[in-house]
């Protein structure tokens, strides 16, 4: 806990002032019961970059997701969407939970989730019309799931799953992309087509921020790290920040040497 | 006499009870949809409970300012606070210490319905001429129903259907997936309150007609039948109204052609019924239903590889298999194959290499997910799509079926 303390002070090498920051958090503490999941932690995202934040199990990765987006309340904190407060800038950010959160046996079909995404513009008592739709549609054909719009979720399989929640996300167009564990026991093919969306995402210059919990796929996938483990380990680029020595820093004796040999090996 | 009541053809009383009986199912099938779906069905047997205490003290309230103790409006009053502040107490339990929902549900819903029967033998005592029937709340009683009565039920009852027309996209989706929807700036904890306050309502208001132990089963029921129905969550709801109407209605009905028959307890018999039928015959989730498809998908299973069997020459010895090739005339009582039977096999062959590249192929994603090792592949894909993987199969071409 010493040791981790001192480099929790790695300061964030992005150089991106705080009013322009897409999500920036400062002092951020989140706690269930009396031991806090996530301690004192600050974060800066680098707009239209793809962030992964990384870090052992239990050490506070989704509930700092969720702290930032209102879900959880911090004991203390700030956060901040775009130099406002989250409240604010709502419209803005698009959240993509872990599946395994909801019960897949709802009554609904896939093209319904989606259109869920659009709750904001189809308001209280409109008509959800064809151009609603239409824009659903359109998402579901972005994540290759446009054949599967009229089946009840629960005939889908977790890929499928996991990308009808893309697909709600994208429906939202927003500017900020949070992804709670997105390649969570999904099939090759889905990370494929996950990642190639949240490429494009990058590309239209909007900011993508996953939870991820595979380190060999981390240098291939994104732009920046956010190392946690309940503190800030380090954070930067993935050439500065994701180091044997960061990766040692967050992860302790749970990874073998090994391990963190061949994934800064990767790196060079 | 029956079709008398069904035809509203009983008087008065009768049709009073009848509408109100009526209105309080759709209203109640409707609300309890979205209890149901919250997966918090339970709380409203709490709620219900928690109503007693409310109408014995509102009777001695009103008895003591020297009202007429029976008014149902104040009664109903009482009820709703007293209801109210379970509600609340349940909330807190479950919110600020570790006992989990079903437990605290329990605790609330017994503790509540305890003082409620202790304030009825107080009420007792207080002077035999005074009673007023205040037993009738736990299971109803429809017999001196007045029309201000019916007018307080109908009222009800259309106010919460409109509640439930305005709030019904915010409460499916914090039923869904609440985390999204608190993402989304919807008020998590307020649409909570509002279902909850719906049930509250339904359950004020169905005290008189069905009673505050049987109004858990008229919230309940006819969601779950009508879940059996229908995939779409609106749908639900709206079939869950039509059974909870048409329970309310046939057991008003029933119970005006046999005077004997209390009217609470025959209207959840009918629901239960209701319940009964959607179980058993609904297509797709009910039970014949699951059963027919699994013996049509072992019939399949069973020609499927009796058919493989026969193109790779191996000896068939399932008795089911053989006689379901033999009924279709593709193989003799040896097991030897007709010859409609080889041109069988030999497409059977055909198709699970078919299978094969279409379930390699990310491309053919949409299809693959059909696939189940029986599904003709003709159904899934065009004839050009099928040339394209033969060619990539390459061999023997143009077998067709």
């Amino acid at each position: 806990m010493l040791e981790l303390a001192t480099i929790g002070g790695t300061a964030p090498q992005t150089g991106t002032a705080l009013a322009d920051s897409p999500l920036a958090i400062r002092g951020l503490t989140v706690s269930y019961g009396e031991k806090p999941a996530v301690f004192s932690v600050d974060m800066t995202v680098e707009p239209g970059r793809m962030t992964a934040i990384i870090g052992p199990n239990g050490a506070g990765k989704s509930t700092l997701l969720k702290a930032a987006l209102g879900i959880i309340r911090p004991l203390s904190g700030q956060v901040q969407v775009f130099g406002q407060p989250m409240a604010a800038q709502r419209s803005r950010i698009a959240y993509v939970p872990q599946r395994a959160s909801v019960d897949w046996d709802f009554p609904t079909s896939v093209i319904d989730v989606v259109l869920m995404g659009l709750y904001r513009q189809v308001g209280l008592l409109g008509r959800i019309r064809g151009t609603h739709r239409a824009r659903a549609r359109a998402c579901l054909d972005r994540v290759g799931m446009g054949d599967f719009a009229n089946r009840q979720i629960g005939q889908l399989s977790g890929g499928q799953q996991q990308r009808v929640f893309l697909a709600r996300a994208l429906a939202q167009e927003a500017d900020l992309y949070l992804l709670d564990e997105p390649f969570a026991g999904v099939d090759a093919a889905t990370e494929k087509a996950i990642i190639a969306v949240l490429q494009s995402l990058r590309a239209e210059g909007r900011t993508v921020v996953a939870v991820h919990h595979d380190l060999a796929t981390v240098p291939d996938y994104f732009d920046n790290v956010f190392l946690i483990n309940t503190r800030r380990v380090a954070e930067g680029p993935v050439s500065t920040a994701f180091t044997a020595d960061t990766l040692q820093a967050a992860y302790g004796g749970r990874l073998a040497t090994a391990q963190v040999d061949q994934l800064s090996r990767a790196l060079v | 006499m029956l079709r008398d009541a069904l035809l509203l053809h009983l008087g008065y009383n009768a049709t009073l009870v009848a509408v109100g009986a009526t209105l309080l199912g759709i209203a109640a099938g409707a609300t309890g949809t979205f209890l149901f779906l919250r997966k918090r069905a339970l709380v409203s047997d709490a709620i219900s409970h928690a109503t007693l205490p409310g109408v014995c003290l509102a009777f001695m309230a009103m008895v003591a300012m020297g009202f007429d103790g029976r008014n149902l409006a104040g009664l109903l009053l009482g009820s709703a606070l007293s209801a109210g502040l379970g509600l609340l107490c349940l909330t807190w339990l479950v919110r600020h210490t570790r006992l989990a929902e079903d437990a605290a549900i329990g605790a609330v819903l017994s503790v509540f319905f305890g003082f409620g029967v202790v304030l009825l033998t107080v009420i007792q005592t207080m002077g035999s001429g005074r009673q007023a029937g205040l037993e009738s709340f736990l299971l109803g009683s429809t017999a001196g129903m007045l029309r201000a009565d019916a007018l307080v039920i109908a009222a009800g009852g259309a106010l919460t259907l409109a509640a439930i027309v305005l709030l019904r996209r915010p409460m499916i989706l914090v039923a869904f997936d609440p985390e999204y929807a608190a993402t989304r700036g919807v008020p998590v904890a307020r649409v909570d309150f509002a279902i909850m306050a719906l049930v509250m309502a339904v359950t004020v208001v169905g005290l008189k007609i069905v009673g505050l132990i049987l109004i858990v089963a008229l919230l309940i029921i006819p969601p779950v039948a009508a879940r059996f129905w229908s995939d779409r969550a609106e749908r639900v709801a709206g079939l869950a109204a039509l059974f909870g109407g048409l329970s309310g209605f046939l057991g008003a009905a029933i119970s005006a052609a046999y005077p004997d028959v209390p009217t609470g307890p025959i209207i959840v018999v009918v629901a239960f019924a209701l319940f009964a039928v959607s179980l058993l015959l609904a297509p797709g989730r009910g039970v014949l239903a699951a059963v027919l498809r699994h013996r049509r998908f072992q019939r399949r299973v069973h020609l499927r590889q009796g058919l493989l069997a026969l193109a790779q020459g191996q000896p068939i010895y399932e008795r089911l298999t053989l006689r379901l090739l033999r009924r279709a005339g593709l193989a003799r009582a040896d097991g030897v194959a007709t010859t409609e039977g080889r041109a069988r096999a030999a497409k059977a062959l055909r198709d699970e290499k078919r299978w094969e590249i279409v379930r390699s192929d990310h491309a053919h994603e949409a299809a693959a997910a059909l696939y189940d090792g029986l599904r003709d592949i003709e159904t899934v894909l065009t004839s050009d799509q099928i040339a394209d993987i033969d060619t990539r199969i390459g061999g023997p071409r143009g077998v067709t079926p």
